[in-house]
């Protein structure tokens, strides 16, 4: 039983980190207004929620085994204040930032129609953080994180979420870039 | 029963969900913006036609910039 929480308890992570990194990538692509592999820009800004939601069901079972499993020594009070763990502090308290971050992000989602556009999107600028911190948690805690396979799979979605950042940061990254630049300085129509 | 679908310019950043959605009542201009395919009436105001009101309120809901609401029917129409 406790070998079982354990062995799920490190898949899951492995799979939320995965699911986490495709739906940031989803995330940049919606927020660019255009559609990618033919799907229309309403099923990639749902795919975008259905992956961070799969990715938290994930998250949830991979604390929550780890929280029943005694060699993990996890405790409650790990998963709100980081940094308190007994085995590696420092990543683990990663991985209590990442969570806390990341649950912020959900429960906003959620309730964006509610708590308006502002504090939404205010909650949606973490994910920025919690990416690379889950990332460095699972490579400085995960007894596998140091193994190359899996050190060559963080270097590529590295490589992939920084590429995607560049490209949201680039003037063309909005599908109507080029139509509203060549406008510049007219008064935009209504 | 059917209302109509309010644009708020100010939040609206036409990213063109809306107009996938409702594919038969908007069409974008050249900037991205919906426009109703009908022409008529008030830019921001796109009277929801028998049928469309499930994607019109799926377009509010997924609307990135929350610009949408859906308005009951004018009483006099
Ligand atoms: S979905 Fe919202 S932001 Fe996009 S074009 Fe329609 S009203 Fe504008």
């Amino acid at each position: 039983m406790n070998e079982a929480a354990w062995a799920v308890g490190r898949v899951s992570g492995f799979v939320a980190l995965f699911l986490f990194t495709g739906s940031v990538l989803l995330g940049i692509a919606s927020r660019s207004g255009r559609p990618v592999f033919g799907l229309p820009r309403f099923s990639v800004t749902l795919l975008h929620r259905n992956v961070a939601l799969l990715g938290t069901v994930f998250l949830a079972l991979h604390v929550g085994t780890l929280l029943l499993d005694p060699l993990a020594r996890l405790n409650p009070i790990d998963l709100l204040v980081p940094f308190l763990g007994a085995f590696r502090p420092f990543w683990q308290g990663l991985g209590t930032v990442a969570l806390d971050l990341v649950l912020a992000v959900v429960i906003t989602a959620f309730l964006r129609h509610r708590i308006g556009q502002r504090a939404f999107k205010a909650a949606h600028w973490f994910t920025y953080v919690a990416w690379p911190v889950a990332l460095a948690h699972a490579v400085g805690n995960g007894t596998n994180g140091t193994d190359k396979l899996f050190l060559v799979s963080a270097a590529a979605s590295v490589a992939a979420v920084a590429g995607a950042v560049l490209w949201r940061l680039s003037p063309t990254f909005l599908e109507t870039a080029r139509a509203r630049q060549s406008l510049a300085g007219e008064e935009r129509p209504r | 029963m059917t209302g109509s679908l309010h644009i708020d310019w100010t939040r609206c950043d036409g990213r063109g969900l809306c107009t996938e959605l409702l594919a038969t009542l908007l069409t974008r201009d050249d900037w991205g913006y919906p426009i109703s395919r009908r022409g008529d009436g008030i830019r921001g105001e796109v009277p929801i036609a028998p049928g469309h009101e499930e994607a019109a309120r799926e377009a509010v809901i997924l609307c990135p910039k929350l610009a949408l609401t859906l308005r009951p029917p004018a009483k006099s129409s």
